[in-house]
């Protein structure tokens, strides 16, 4: 049976080129990047390459990275490192309602330990809006977080307004760029930000890494306490196999992000058309442009059935996807995400995320665009929901 | 080609080693987890060792089906769960009954849901760990008990349809549970090992009226406080609300008597509890139970001769059942009955088959 992975906002496998390259890292060169002796050296030299490579591709300063264990721990660091920082000055937090859980859950810790937090609505295709943050924003604002494009529907936020917005209240903005990084254009001065998230394992690098990017002059107060790594704003010595594999990825990811941004965009155009020819009753989550959107993410509502039975079907047909909610348990309940973007609560639970990547091909497409009519066909046939329609 | 079989499976070593069983039988096996709470919602201790929808559960089964190559999904079942079984829990007890909830939710969820889901992946069969069979009589599908006399969980199974019994496999009914822990062993099964799970499965600490109080707010019917009266009438204390309590209880009364006192009958109506301070007016002769469903017996018009169960350990009982309407009858018992309690299941024997079961509406005298 064909395997088909279309479930690469989930992860990613490491790229041969990228292993090729952390490989020393874990034999000869293991030095403690902070030890006096030449496997120290070597290992620091190498962790310093690494991030002058992430600097240059975002277009920062190498002292404004800072490597951290994904994309988690740098959404963590920026929100919670933020709020504690300005605690006594400002103790308001503007983040969205559609934000990945790394951030929400941060901002709710926070608001339950006496910060005042405000969660930005979305309209229909899953964008925030600038007037709602003008509403919004006050002088005690402290922090702005708004993702640069949503996991599940691959929605592109207008960062530089929103960012711009923040700058003038004197409020940090931070970015979730863990669904951009390589795959659209990541420039933190183009897009305004004072914080930026990144991680590895989304871009064909390994898991366990990522990078919280730190605007010079921005204060954070950290949340890990030990050594003088990362100028004791993330203590713990440095992951180097795991930095040389992220700054590698990286690299490579961006050495063929436009070419490859055309042809996911092929792909998504060839897929959702082809869905919506041969299957009625499916709409598209997020915007059709993919200029909007991350091409390589379409979510798809599939009407009268539950998205947890396709995902098993396609799974018995070698197809991994994954569902709207994005929940380990599979749950029932819709996605905080569609239901932010007012998406009916049964087109919602009804939700398919199918999420391309750099092996992604042609012959996988087609291969799913033939699997699934037979499949919804077969569910819809089964759904009391459907039959009450027809 | 091979028969396709979903296996609900719980994370402990019965449902484990029925997987393992229809697994070595050649059947083409998917095993499904249903998760139905969250240690969060209902109390109790959340690091609680490998009960049932646990975390660790889950993942010892990732390793059990990951080993022998077994696909394996986690269902999410919290919010129907939720409204239909603990709903239902609560407001039996409200009522001023004494519910079976694992019945009800074997019926109207389990079986439901994992019917729909193996439709979903074109299996032909669902297949549990229960400690039974089922066989066919007169063209009547009908559950058996299991061998091992201990272990029998047919009681349970009773209100199962004809449509849902011609595609269930228990494929435990040979086995004594002995035998199972050491079929498992020897498989490498990692669940061989584990503990019983017991009781209501979401009262984590098997203490239902700690659920019951968290769980309600205290305006609702049953969880008002009113007063204990004795059999002739007086007022000998006060209760929490009827929910609280249940039939022949003895202990948390509160009342200072020089016998002990059992609640002899629960008057919703009234919000009255009577208590008894003898022991033998808690004995009984007949119930009426309703909700009735047939299994081996197609609707008997006539009255008949079985072995009748007023509680999962209950020893059986000889009766004289008599059929009512289509969804009600009268028992007999040929001796008294110890505290007869509206809300559990009154399952009718011959021998080891189930003939049917319906839940106690009252007893009579």
């Amino acid at each position: 049976m064909r395997q088909v992975y279309l479930d690469n906002n989930s992860t990613t496998p490491v790229d041969e080129r990228v292993l090729e390259a952390m490989l020393p890292f874990y034999k000869e060169g293991f030095g403690n990047a902070s030890s006096v002796h030449h496997w120290g050296r070597d290992s620091k030299m190498a962790l310093e390459e690494s991030r002058e490579k992430v600097a240059s591709i975002i277009g920062a300063d190498p002292s404004e990275i800072y490597f951290t264990s994904g994309g988690t721990e740098s959404d963590n660091i920026s929100v919670i490192g933020t709020a504690w920082y300005y605690e006594k000055k400002r103790n308001h937090l503007i983040t969205s309602a559609i934000e990945h859980h790394a951030v929400l859950s941060s901002v709710q810790f926070l608001a339950k330990r006496g910060f005042q937090a405000d969660y930005l609505g979305v309209d229909n295709e899953g964008f925030v809006s600038p007037q709602e943050l003008r509403g919004k924003i006050t002088d005690k604002t402290s922090l702005v977080s708004i993702m640069h494009a949503n996991n599940e529907t691959g929605t592109i936020q207008n960062i530089q307004e929103l960012a711009s917005i923040a700058k003038e209240h004197g409020a940090v903005f931070h970015t979730d760029a863990v669904q951009t990084a390589g795959k659209v254009k990541v420039n933190v001065d183009e897009l305004g930000v004072d914080l930026l998230s990144m991680s590895g394992h989304k871009i064909y690098g390994p898991k366990g890494t990522g990078v919280v990017y730190i605007r010079k002059g921005n204060k954070i107060t950290p949340l890990s306490y030990g050594g003088h790594h990362e100028k004791k704003r993330r203590a713990g010595t440095e992951n180097v196999p795991g930095i040389v594999g992220f700054a590698t990825a990286l690299e490579l990811a961006e050495s063929i992000r436009e070419t490859e941004h055309k042809r996911l965009a092929l792909l998504a155009d060839l897929f959702i058309d082809g869905i919506m020819t041969k299957i009625p009753n499916v709409y598209l989550n997020g915007p059709r442009d993919n200029e909007k959107r991350v091409p390589s993410t379409v979510n798809l509502s599939f009407e009268f059935i539950e998205g947890e039975s396709i995902i098993l079907s396609l799974d018995m047909k070698g197809v991994a996807v994954a569902s709207g909610s994005a929940c380990t348990s599979g749950s029932l309940s819709a996605s905080h995400v569609l239901t932010a973007m007012h998406v009916p609560v049964e087109l919602a639970q009804g939700s398919i995320r199918f999420s391309m990547g750099r092996f992604t091909t042609k012959e996988d497409i087609e291969y799913t665009i033939n699997a699934l009519p037979e499949i919804v066909e077969r569910l819809r046939s089964m759904s009391p929901l459907y039959q009450k329609s027809s | 080609m091979a028969k396709r079989v979903l296996v609900a499976v719980s994370g402990g070593v019965d449902s484990s080693t029925a997987l393992w069983l229809l697994n070595q039988q050649g059947y083409e096996v998917i095993a499904a987890h249903m998760k139905l709470w969250n240690y969060e919602d209902t109390g109790g201790d959340l690091h609680q060792d490998g009960r049932c929808c646990s975390l660790e559960s889950v993942n010892d089964l990732h390793q059990v089906c990951g080993r022998l190559g077994i696909p394996f999904y986690v269902l999410n079942f919290v919010e129907q769960f939720k409204e239909v079984v603990i709903e239902y829990f609560v407001s039996e007890y409200g009522k001023g009954r004494t519910p079976n909830p694992c019945i009800l939710c074997n019926v109207d969820l389990k079986w439901s849901a994992l019917l729909r889901k193996a439709a979903e992946l074109e299996c032909d069969y669902i297949a549990t760990g229960h400690y039974a069979g089922i066989e066919t009589r007169n063209e009547r599908y009908y559950v058996r008990k299991g061998v091992d006399d201990s272990r029998d969980q047919s009681y349970f199974l009773w209100k199962l349809t004809q449509k849902m019994l011609a595609r269930t496999l228990m494929p435990l009914a040979g086995y004594k549970k002995s035998e199972i822990r050491q079929i498992a062993a020897e498989a490498g099964l990692k669940t061989a090992a584990k503990a019983e799970s017991r009781d209501v499965c979401f009262v984590a600490d098997n203490n239902y009226r700690r659920f019951l109080d968290e769980w309600e707010d205290k305006s609702r019917e049953g969880f008002i406080p009113g007063l204990i009266v004795n059999e002739r009438g007086d007022e000998v204390g006060e209760h929490r609300g009827i929910a609280f309590y249940t039939i022949g209880q003895r202990k948390g009364m509160g009342i200072a008597h020089p016998e002990p006192y059992y609640v002899k009958e629960i008057i919703p109506e009234k919000n009255l509890l009577v208590v008894t301070d003898n022991k033998s007016s808690l004995l009984q002769t007949n119930l009426i139970a309703n909700d009735i469903n047939w299994m081996a017996l197609d609707n008997p018009n006539e009255r008949f001769q079985a072995e009748v169960k007023i509680r999962y350990l209950h020893p059986p009982a000889k009766a004289t059942v008599v059929p009512i309407t289509d969804k009600s009858v009268e028992v007999v018992f040929e001796t008294p009955q110890r505290a007869i309690t509206p809300g559990q299941s009154a399952v009718f024997y011959d021998g080891d088959i189930v003939l049917g079961g319906g839940f106690i509406e009252k007893s009579k005298k």
